[in-house]
């Protein structure tokens, strides 16, 4: 059994379904975390705190690499067997056909997109949080109004803040975001067809589920990237020097 | 009704194919579009030029060999049909059209717009068979089937194994010919004893033979000339996944 997971063309589909489900909820986990911040940053930084360097924390941060990990590793090697499929000789005519959505002919490229910006993401936020406090290295001390603010690990909500100050940064999250939005709006309803919870009664149900739960997601993300941008001065000034309760 | 036509054109399997331009002149808006291949095709035996290779049998849109990828589309612009059930009063007048044969690896071009589509046959007996012998037609009410599993398993058992499927696929995947076969057989008491083996055994048959594998992208079912659903897709995937776990 291990090896139709591996060497099956529907194995193969079965993984990307079980990975990409589960980074749907780990998603929709962090879209509602993110949400905290607009509420109250203290009550975000405190989320923050729980999800430190402590080994559940850690443990699951491997499981999530190796989601991502296995889910974008599984789809370069069904691209390339499927460029293998299609031959050298391509079509010199090709239309689009009937009913064909243009992110479930795009999925790679998407994915590309969601990668390199979950790269800049990590950047921005992780190596200066989790990896601070696993490598016990200085806390992220960029300069703020002249004065230099050294940031809590901990300390999400200034990060968030920091980050969103800078209008190229909100543009990038954007995109990222709407990326994201069109990857999600075929993988939630394929993720359903791969295992086979599918039909044509169903078919219309699931592709508007998909288009809700990513514009779900969409709007969750670029409601804390638009907001923290527009209220980053007052977040900022209210949790500059926050440090967690001894 | 005039047409200009860019036909690819390929001496045989090893040679380099090249898109040839004809003109055909004083088409009836009734005529069919082999029927006008076959008025092209005389017209170069007169000239004394070689004429295009091309598939077909029946030319009822029953029997599965007319192919030709028309104006990007496999089996031509019209939906639900094959390619001899198209007529020239569908093109406009004076209009180009181009003319391809399947692209795909499993199905190598052997001459003009001829394919190989032997790779369908091996998916076919690898496991798209009953064993038993079911002798003459039984009792129409023998064997109670319901309604609903007797139109699902036609709705599938209505593919002619054109290929237009995986020709069409933006991966070269056979998947939606294999889920007809299987769904056709799994939806039936008879088919349904030999569900798991055959499941396993086609789609692996369809690996080997080098298809490529399914996104979901719907293409298959848009230009299927029988218009399969992917649905079957899906009870082909619950087919072989319980069939792989029970194992």
């Amino acid at each position: 059994m291990s090896c139709f997971l591996t060497n099956s063309s529907l194995g193969k589909k079965l993984v990307m379904s079980l990975t990409g489900c589960f980074l749907v909820l780990f998603i929709l986990f962090h879209m509602s975390m993110n949400i905290t911040v607009l509420f109250s940053p203290e009550a975000y930084n405190a989320v923050c705190e729980f999800l430190g360097a402590n080994w559940y924390a850690l443990a699951g941060t491997v499981v999530l690499v190796a989601g991502v990990a296995i889910h974008f590793i599984y789809a370069l090697i069904l691209t390339v067997d499927n460029y293998r499929a299609r031959g050298k000789q391509r079509y010199a005519m090709t239309v689009k056909e009937k009913g064909v959505e243009w992110a479930s002919k795009n999925m790679l490229v998407l994915g590309y997109i969601i990668v390199a910006g979950l790269a800049l993401h990590l950047i921005h936020f992780w190596s200066k949080m989790q990896l601070v406090e696993v490598l016990e290295s200085n806390f992220f001390s960029p300069e703020i109004d002249g004065a230099t603010v050294a940031v809590h690990p901990a300390n999400g909500a200034m990060l968030v803040a920091y980050t969103f100050s800078k209008w190229y940064n909100v543009v990038i999250y954007l995109v990222w975001f709407a990326a994201l939005w069109f990857h999600l709006t075929h993988g939630v309803w394929s993720m359903c067809q791969s295992v086979g919870w599918a039909n044509d009664t169903w078919y219309p149900r699931l592709k508007c589920l998909a288009k809700i739960v990513a514009t779900i997601v969409f709007l969750g993300f670029a409601v804390v990237a638009v907001m923290t941008w527009i209220n980053s001065a007052d977040i900022m000034a209210q949790v500059a020097h926050w440090a967690p309760a001894a | 009704m005039n047409f200009t036509l860019k036909i690819w054109r390929q001496k045989d399997a090893k040679s380099h194919g090249a898109f040839e331009t004809y003109q055909v002149k004083d088409i009836s808006p009734d005529t069919s579009f082999l029927e006008m291949m076959d008025i092209l095709n005389n017209d170069l035996i007169h000239a004394g030029k070689e004429p295009v290779a091309f598939d077909h049998d029946c030319r009822e849109g029953i029997c599965g060999m007319c192919s030709l990828h028309i104006n990007g589309h496999a089996h031509g612009p019209e939906q639900a049909v094959t390619t001899c059930q198209i007529y020239m009063r569908k093109f406009r007048d004076g209009q180009t059209i181009v003319i391809e044969p399947w692209r795909s690896a499993a199905f190598p071009v052997i001459r003009d717009l001829v394919v190989d589509r032997g790779a369908y046959d091996k998916i076919l007996q690898a496991g798209g068979f009953i064993s038993v012998r079911t002798n003459s037609v039984p009792d129409g009410n023998a064997i109670p089937i319901p309604k609903k599993d007797a139109d699902e398993s036609m709705d599938a058992a209505a593919c002619v194994g054109c290929g237009a499927c995986a020709a069409t696929c933006k991966n070269g995947s056979a998947m939606l010919f294999v889920a007809a076969r299987v769904s056709s057989l799994a939806k039936l008491p008879q088919g349904r004893v030999e569900g798991a083996r055959r499941a396993k055994a086609m789609v692996a048959k369809m690996d080997e033979l080098g298809f490529g594998n399914c996104t979901n992208t719907g293409a298959c079912q848009a230009e299927c000339p029988k218009s399969i659903s992917i649905a079957h897709i899906a009870r082909l995937n619950r087919e072989f996944l319980s069939a792989k776990f029970e194992d």
